[in-house]
């Protein structure tokens, strides 16, 4: 039912959802214990700011992106000057179209976490020897797993989900930016409802087994 | 003598801690004073997790913070304990682990054996359980352990029997002393109730917004009129004793000490063993004549050190003892009878003393 070529965009999804997890992951956590623990000003604004994805629409983001990474922009033109390729239309624009864009839903769910952990068990590991590091990998991050997991299936989900951004930014390049949600796009534009079905009903079947498996992890904790 | 030096200033908001503090560098120190009064956070300064405007903090020889000459270690490279209020033990890592969590970090080689900590604190059986599956006595027992595995040269304890129940706190009590016996480790230890202070108590801080307000022995401190420890319904003093003989009829215990001998009813003891006698002030009449002969039981001479009355009828009268300190509190009245003063002798009838340990 499933061609070649929707094949190679469910893979490349796969890839680039992956992709975006991990690297968010490890952005996430530097910038998720900050904002747990800071007092500054800056603390609401930054909220704010990694809050935005959630209400903007992804073709406002993909567009601000597109002027600011394309040839013209200052990142674009910065790029060409150290001899770098431009980044639209290509997998590693899109990587980062997609982070930029999953971004809350991997900070907000280990800030929580992150929030309510009780302080004085890190203070006991430092006065157990432990280097404020050695503390925060030992005891900290493993208290946290529930909101690694959220936070793991939220932002992989989500970045399978994107199509504004990718239109936006990465364009219709099979194998390089052609992810299954333009796929279907393009299948919907040729009246090939068949190949449609197809792919949606993976989706479908696809989110709803991650939801259903969230709602248990979360429930068995 | 080695001691311990803590002297810190340390603005928070509207509160001030501000002091000067010299402590022995062996037994328990006692930190007493109403909530509010910076009890914890002197000891969190001790232990590294304040960052005071002012600090100097110096165990036995070495310095562990000196703020003039910007001499600081951080929490983690000072061999300390700490005994949290709540017992703080990692939930996701079993007893042992917990245990072996510090134990794995210190940087000196291990000298003793955990297993003799483990014995002390019976919690042997507790090994492989996770703290969630812990009574609250089990789990600050666990917390003692883990604190002590480390083998530290200062052990803080911050209230460790504030959040248990009567019958849990009776449990951890024994075990507390056993620490004083057994282990050469001075010990800080936190608490605002009087019956820990006196049962544990080398030497008493009484803190009061922030400032040291006495330091001092523990009898010295309990009999110093000018504190409210003295002028409570349950002022008491406190000092050791020695067992001499036992009278198997009547079940009771001789005790002697320099200013004379006590009798108290009480299991048997074995003869020479030292223990901790609290007697309140209240149980102790004063009496102009010595008491006749058949009835002359806990009825010692004394020396009046000095006298303060007290709200509605009391007097507080410290007494010298031989060379100990005892509180009596009796009605006006009965000091004008007496026509007490300062320096006079007379004698003290003990009506009833508690054995403590």
């Amino acid at each position: 039912m499933l061609g070649a070529e929707d094949w190679t965009a469910i893979f490349l999804s796969l890839k680039l959802a992956g992709l975006t997890t991990v690297l968010l992951l490890l952005i996430a956590i530097p910038l998720a214990w900050h904002l747990a623990q800071t007092q500054g000003w800056w603390k609401t604004p930054l909220n704010a700011l990694v809050a935005l994805p959630l209400v903007l629409p992804p073709t406002v983001l993909g567009f601000y992106l597109l002027i600011l990474l394309g040839p013209k922009g200052w990142i674009g033109q910065m790029m060409q000057a150290v001899g770098l390729e431009t980044l639209p239309f290509s997998f590693n624009g899109l990587l980062l179209a997609s982070m930029l864009y999953s971004l809350p839903f991997v900070v907000q769910p280990i800030q929580a976490v992150f929030s309510s952990f009780d302080k004085r068990l890190l203070e006991a590991a430092m006065t157990l020897g432990a280097h404020p590091l050695d503390a925060f990998l030992t005891v900290v991050l493993p208290l946290s797993k529930q909101g690694f997991l959220t936070a793991t299936v939220l932002g992989f989900a989500h970045t399978i989900g994107e199509f504004g951004v990718v239109l936006m930014i990465g364009g219709n390049i099979s194998g390089e930016t052609r992810v299954v949600s333009v796929q279907l796009y393009n299948h919907v534009e040729a009246m090939n409802y068949q190949a449609a079905h197809g792919l949606a009903a993976l989706l479908v079947l696809f989110s709803f087994a991650v939801l259903l498996s969230l709602y248990y992890l979360n429930r068995g904790k | 003598m080695s001691t311990i030096e803590a002297h810190f200033h340390l603005s928070l908001g509207s509160f001030e801690l501000k002091l000067e503090l010299q402590l022995p560098a062996s037994g328990f120190s006692v930190i007493a004073g109403s909530s509010g009064s910076g009890k914890t956070l002197l000891m969190r300064c001790i232990a590294g997790l304040e960052r005071p405007q002012f600090a100097y903090c110096k165990v036995k020889d070495t310095v562990w913070e000196d703020s003039l000459r910007g001499d600081y270690l951080a929490t983690y490279q000072r061999p300390l304990g700490y005994v949290f209020q709540e017992s703080c033990l990692f939930p996701h890592l079993t007893v042992q682990q917990n245990i072996d969590y510090g134990r794995q970090r210190i940087r000196l080689k291990a000298v003793r054996e955990i297993e003799a900590v483990i014995e002390l604190l019976n919690i042997g059986q507790l090994l492989k359980r996770y703290p969630a599956k812990l009574s609250g006595g089990e789990k600050q027992r666990v917390a003692i352990a883990r604190a002590l595995a480390v083998e530290p040269q200062l052990l803080l304890m911050d209230e460790p029997l504030a959040a248990l129940d009567q019958a849990h706190k009776y449990e951890i009590l024994p075990y507390l002393r056993r620490l004083q016996t057994e282990l050469q480790l001075p010990v800080i230890y936190i608490t605002h109730s009087p019956q820990e202070m006196t049962q544990l108590a080398d030497h008493v801080v009484l803190m009061e917004q922030g400032k040291v307000r006495a330091s001092g022995e523990l009898q010295a401190v309990l009999t110093r009129l000018d504190l409210p420890l003295a002028q409570s319904q349950r002022a008491s003093s406190v000092f050791t004793v020695e067992v001499s003989a036992y009278d198997a009829e009547f079940q009771l215990l001789y005790l002697q000490f320099s200013g004379g001998v006590l009798t108290v009813p009480h299991m048997s003891l074995p003869k020479g063993s030292q223990v901790r006698l609290q007697i309140y002030a209240r149980d102790v009449s004063l009496h102009s004549q010595p008491p006749m002969a058949l009835e002359a039981f806990n009825s010692l001479p004394a020396q009046v050190l000095a006298m303060l009355d007290q709200a509605v009828g009391y007097t507080t009268v410290s007494l010298q003892v031989g060379r100990e300190l005892l509180l009596a509190q009796i009605t006006r009245k009965t000091a004008s009878l007496l026509q007490l003063a300062v320096g006079q002798y007379i004698y003290a009838e003990i009506k009833t003393a508690a054995i403590l340990s």
